[in-house]
This record gives structure tokens, sequence and C-alpha cells, in this order.
């Protein structure tokens, strides 16, 4: 099982090493991971989606983290009610008009962004959840894809309470 | 006050109330060793830094205060590691000052530069790295509130060399200030309540005690709670010292190399009430077929141990310091009831321990292990602290020792860390100097830190050592016995070294022991005497230490002496 979860953690250097190496030495695996900054100035929220074979084996890994001292909150995101959203760059190799319509058309429907385009390329941006990213990438793949960079998600629970104060 | 870092770590530590520090100067923290020479810090300096923070956890562990341990940069830092995994594992608050090449040269591989913090992440319970001599006295604040509060732990401070020289106006903090980290634990009244109530319905009780109650210092409420109910108790290596050894329906240790009863009623009982303990796989055996007809019931400061190894029906989450005394309370009006429930059971289990005690064969020839510790056991006073080294003599000790309270058996548990002893028994010491210290070593674990005979010459630490000497790596070589053919791989010793010179070469009494009537004389003369002494006593190389629960097995399915004479 796939399970995301956000972590408030102190703005400090060496917390996100922390963070991810404990999830890892505790065999763990890391599918994403993602840090930036909030609302709060010395609060990072670090985005994580992991691999855990069942909630119970999830927990085991949270209530580790949650013994790190810079660990502020901790919360896994799968249970509640969220938004979770991916951001996607790819670069596709567009060398004859013909290609090139072919591929504007699809990030029209896909509600992409052609954000920069070449002789001989387009990069195109797409915002969304995980599988419209995938489905967006299956397309593209009939075209010869040049590089791709991707965020990992982030998520935010709906409503009005904050993780910070769950 | 305007002071340098150097002096600020100083005044820190005195508002710590700290007695003493152990450590082993260099380079980075050279402004750091003028400050203590200039203010007279009480200091030990050992002969290697692993001596210094092994000294630091004996002292902590036989205080239950925190130990303190200074090392220079780079290799000075990476001498403690063992130390400080030593430490992690068994719960031992430290602070471990560390110095850093100065700030402009921090990630250059500088000279003596090591990634102290990056290293020792996995084995603190927190780290910092100081750059800026304004951070220091908060860190250093919050460094030993985080050490020995909640579940105590060591804390790293790697400090770089500028700033310890480096000017500030010194105040120290009143109070923490951590979002994430309160160190106060007060779990849920209705688990307890629940728990309460599994005690009442149940027929076959039995307690589990570990190093918990022994850090959090909460044995007189635990020793009550076992008298009021009567309720057969088992401990862990970590929480030997817990029950008193006359106590009736104390089992002793339980697991791999815990008595027959113990391991027994683990697998018979029918609520299994862990205390403090973290199910170490050394002491479940094999792990799914733990307690199989138990409800266990886990009362644990840490969420993360709970079903960590094992699953548990209940968990009461919290500081022992606020659990067990409700636990008293509440259970108080059902005592007669609970008593009853289990009566039969109680006698059962009494009656099992005292056909199946600890035992040995016992030789006319030859000095047993087992007699060795029996013996200091009874020459010595009952608040002598014991402490080991690891292998076959460590759980001999565990097995024929007793110990009458806690902090009373110093040995490192969840690393087993060689070497350990000696260091830690002077820190032992430097911390009780009341209390006699015995420590029980192997040939093999004696060699391991062995210069630090020279510092308990050079200060005059009164332990006694007394070498279990029987020329080989004695629990590698019972494996090899037992597991692999009788390969004797890299296992025999028979050194040429004579540890009774190397004794007296560093400065302290050597004495050996060959025959067996010299045992009780020799030992008797020794261990009156003031002042630092090593005995080394010949002892057959073939014993093995049983009961043995084999790896991948049930508790129940120990190897007993008499099926091992067989063999
Ligand atoms: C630092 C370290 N290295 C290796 C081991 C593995 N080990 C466990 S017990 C043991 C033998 C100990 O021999 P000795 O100190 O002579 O004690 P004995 O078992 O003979 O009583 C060894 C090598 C260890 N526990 N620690």
């Amino acid at each position: 099982m796939k399970y995301q979860i956000a972590i408030l953690v102190e703005n400090k250097p060496g917390v996100l090493t922390h963070v991810s190496g404990l999830i890892s030495r505790r065999a763990f695996n890391i599918e994403t991971i993602n840090a930036g900054y909030t609302e709060e100035d010395d609060v990072t929220r670090i985005n994580i989606v992991v691999n855990a074979s069942d909630n119970m084996e999830l927990n085991k890994v949270i209530h580790q983290m949650a013994k790190l001292i810079d660990v502020i909150k901790i919360v896994n995101i799968s249970e509640l009610p969220s938004i979770s959203r991916e951001l996607i760059l790819v670069k596709v190799k567009a060398d004859s008009p013909g290609v090139r319509a072919d591929i504007v058309n699809i990030a029209n429907i896909f509600r992409a962004h052609i954000v920069d385009v070449g002789h001989q390329n387009v990069v195109i941006e797409l915002t969304g959840e995980q599988d419209k990213l995938a489905a967006l990438v299956d397309m593209l793949g009939c075209y010869e894809v040049l590089e791709i960079a991707r965020t990992g998600p982030v998520a935010l629970s709906r409503g009005i309470t904050p993780i910070k104060n769950m | 006050m305007r002071i340098n870092g150097a002096r600020a770590v100083i005044e820190s530590l005195k508002n710590e109330d700290v007695e003493i520090v152990f450590g082993y100067p260099g380079g980075a923290v050279l402004t750091l060793y003028d400050e203590i020479y200039k203010t007279k810090f009480p200091h030990i300096l050992t002969k290697h830094e692993q001596g210094a923070v092994h000294a630091a956890d004996g002292y902590a562990r036989a205080t239950g205060k925190i130990g303190v341990c200074i090392a220079t940069s780079g290799p000075g830092a990476t001498n403690l590691i063992t130390g400080i995994a030593t430490a992690n594992i068994d719960s031992i608050p430290l602070v471990c000052i560390t110095g850093q090449v100065a700030t402009p040269f921090i990630g250059r591989d500088s000279f003596q530069e090591a990634d102290v913090c990056g290293i020792t992440s996995p084995i603190t319970k927190h780290n910092y790295l100081v750059r800026d001599v304004r951070e220091l006295s908060r860190v250093l604040k919050e460094a030993f509130f985080i050490a020995g509060t909640g579940r105590p732990g060591p804390v790293v401070i790697d400090i770089a060399k500028d700033v310890f020289a480096a000017e500030v106006d010194y105040e120290y903090p009143a109070e923490v200030n951590l979002r994430g980290y309160s160190g106060k634990y007060i779990g849920n009244e209705k688990d307890l309540d629940k728990a309460v109530k599994l005690l009442k319905q149940a027929e076959k009780p039995l307690v589990f005690v570990g190093g918990g109650v022994v850090s959090s210092g909460t044995y007189i409420s635990f020793r009550e709670f076992i008298n009021m109910l009567g309720i057969p108790v088992t401990s862990t290596l970590m929480g030997l010292g817990c029950v008193e050894p006359e106590q009736k329906g104390n089992l002793g240790m339980a697991g791999m190399h815990g008595s027959y009863a113990a391991n027994m009623a683990i697998m018979q009982c029918d609520l299994l009430i862990g205390i403090g303990v973290r199910f170490d796989d050394r002491v479940t055996g094999i792990m799914k077929e733990f307690a199989p007809k138990a409800k266990i019931i886990q009362f644990d400061i840490d969420y993360a141990e709970v079903n960590k190894n094992v699953v548990s029906y209940l968990s009461v989450i919290g500081d022992l310091r606020w659990s067990l005394p409700l636990l008293c309370k509440k259970t108080k009006i059902y005592a007669e009831k609970i008593k009853k429930n289990s009566a039969q059971w109680i006698d059962y289990v009494i009656k099992m321990h005292k056909n199946n005690p600890f035992s040995y064969k016992k030789s006319d020839n030859h000095i047993m292990a087992q007699e060795i510790i029996e013996k200091t056991a009874e020459l010595t006073e009952n608040d002598t602290i014991a402490v080991t080294d690891v292998g076959q003599h460590q759980m001999w000790a565990a097995q024929f020792f007793k110990v009458y309270g806690p902090r009373h058996f110093i040995t490192s548990g969840g690393l087993g860390t060689m070497g350990y002893g000696l260091p830690a028994a002077m820190g032992a010491k430097i911390g009780c100097p009341d209390k006699a210290v015995v420590l029980f070593t192997g040939d093999g674990s004696i060699m391991m830190n062995c210069q630090e005979m020279a510092t308990l010459a050079d200060y005059d630490i009164n332990v006694k050592i007394i070498v279990i000497h029987n020329h080989v790596l004695g629990m590698v070589t019972q494996w090899q016995r037992m597991f692999y053919g009788k390969r004797y791989s890299q296992s025999i010793l028979n050194s040429k070294a004579d540890i009774v010179k190397i004794a007296q070469a560093m400065g302290i009494k050597g004495i050996r022991i060959d025959e067996k009537t010299d045992l009780i004389k020799i030992l008797k003369q020794t261990l009156a005497q003031q002042g630092p002494a090593l005995i080394d006593v010949n002892v057959p190389d073939t014993e093995d230490v049983l009961p043995m629960v084999p790896g991948g097995k049930r508790l129940d399915q120990m190897i007993m002496e008499s099926e091992a004479a067989n063999k």
C-alpha cells in the first residue's frame, strides 16, 4: 500500500536527512519525498509517499519519526479527506510540424501548458493527481520523451483545520 | 557575563550540576581544556575515548544522573561511536561534547574533520552542530533536557573550534522550548482501567520487567505492585535488581539464557504484563510463539515500542512514574480477588522454579565460572555494584549474582559490547564511591579496553576486576560447539599475554588463582583490600551457558543442563 504522509519539522539543516534516513533504516521504501516552506518561517513541510504493507507497519515508522526531536507534527494524510497534487515537466522532441501539432493537441486535452518551445522540442507542464500525470506520460510515450522532472505529490487536508492543529 | 564559548560550556555543566566529566583532549577542544584547567573542573583522563564514553555510561547507569564525556574532532569523536550506540540501545542518558573543526573549515575534508552529526544521527536521541556561540547555552540546556527526560538517551553536541574561542554574553536559559518534544508522557487512564480489568480476570498472570523500571526510578511502586498481588515475575537482563532476589515468585531472567521456570511461565501464562520491556529478540525466542496463550499488556513510555516486536493486546503508554503508582492504587481493592484467582498458578510456578533453579556441574578439581560469581556474591555486601563485559561470564553473572536493587547490575544489554565492562565499572565507582564495584569479565573482553587499567591506577579507583579466564572466546565456542560442528574458528585464545602482568604493568595489583583451594581466601583478601586489583581465575574451557534457547526456537524448547551432558 502507498501512504501519503505530511511531516512538519523545524527548518534546520540536516532534518530532511534525519527523517529520510530513519525511514530507510527501518526498511521502508520511500516512493517520493519533497520538502518546502510553509506559512511559518521556521517550519518546513516534508511530504512523503511510502510503501508499507499495512497500517500497522506504517504506524511503526510514524511513531519512530515522531520521536525525532525536530519533528513537530506528523500526520497520515491518506486517512483524511484531502487534495493531492503533483507537478510534472516533460521535454519532448518535436522536430516536425506534424509532431508539434500532435503534442499541442495532447497538451490541450490534458489541460496542460506548453511552457517552452524550441525548433526541436517543447516543454509541457501539468499539475494534477498522480494518475492524470501518468496518463499524460503514457500518451507522450508515442513520441520521443527527452527528459522528465516530477515533484512527487503534495497534499492538504480538506476543511478548516490545518494539520498542525490536529 | 561576557565569556568565551569554552567557559560557557563549563558554566552550563555547572548549571546542570555535572560533578565530573570523562574525556580526552585534542586540537579542536584545546580551548575547552584550557577552561577545564583554569576552573579546575573535575575531569578523568581515560586512555582512549571509548573508555571515556563507557565510563560516562557506567556513571549514568549507577547514579541515574546524566553522564558527560568530551572528545576532540575527527578520530576523537569517532572513537566514541561504539559507546554512544551502546548507551542508545539501552536508553542511557549521556551528553557527549565533541570538538569540530573551525566553521570556515567545515565540509572541506579538513584535518581531523568527520561529519559527527551525520555519523551519530542513527545512534543518538538527538544531536547538534554548533556553529554560532550565541546558540551554545540554549543547545546545552536542551541537550541535558533531552538526554534525561522521557525515554533517556545519548545526545551529541558537536562544537566548532572557533565557537569555543568566540565571546558571548552568557546567560543560561531557565527553560526549554521545543515544539516537537515535551519530555512528559502522561497516558490515558482508561487504558489502565482496562489493564486492571484484565488482571481481575486472569488466572495465570505473569509480570515481565525491564530496564524501563530502572531508568524511570519506579522500582518502589513496582515492588509494591508485585508484593500486593504475589504475581510471579521474570526480568530481562536490563531489569535485574527491580525484584528482590528473595521475593517469592521471582523467576529471575527470561529469554535465551533465562531460567526454566521463567521461560515456561511465559509460554503458559494467560496474561503477560510487560513493564518497561522492549521484547528484544534475545528474550522472546521465536517471536510469533512468544507467550502464545497470553493477552499481552505493554507498559511503556515510548509509542514506538508498541507492536514493534510482539503484538500486544493492550498498551498503556506513558511514563511509568505516572502509570505504576496509579496501577497500584487501582488494583488495591481487587488484590484479594486477583490473588485468589491465581493462587494455583502461583504455587505451580514457584514449585517449578524451585525444582529447576539455575545450576551447574560442580567439580572437585576445577574452579567453575559460576562458582566464582556465586562466591563473590556471598563475599560482598548487598549494595555491591556488579558490572560485566559480554560473553558467557555475563550470562552467568546474570544468573548467579544476587542483585538487590536497580542500578546494581551494569551490563551492555542491547548492543552486547565487549570492552564495555572495565571503563563502565570505573564510571560506576566514580559515581558511587561508597559502594563496592566488582567487574566480571572474560579473557577476550578485558583485552578490548585493558588500557583503562592504567586509568584505575592513575586515579586510584577502587574497582575489583575478576577475569573468568577460560582461554577461549567462550560464547563463540559455545555456538561453534552447538551449531558449527565444533569447528572453533578463531575462538581459541590461549594467549601468551599475561593478564596479571598487564595489570601490574598498568599500576594495579594483579593476582592469579589456579588452585581451587585458594579461591575463597584470595577473593576475600582482595575484595577487602583498598585500591584497584585484578584477579585472574583459570576455569575450564568447555562449559556452556544453560539453559539455552537456540535461535529460531520457542522459549519452551530450551536445552537444559541434563540434556547437554548427554550430547
Ligand atoms: C566488540 C564485540 N566484538 C565481538 C563480539 C562477539 N562476541 C560475543 S561474546 C564473545 C566472546 C567473549 O569472550 P570473553 O570475553 O572471553 O568471554 P566468555 O564468553 O569467554 O566468558 C564475542 C567475540 C561482541 N559481543 N562485541
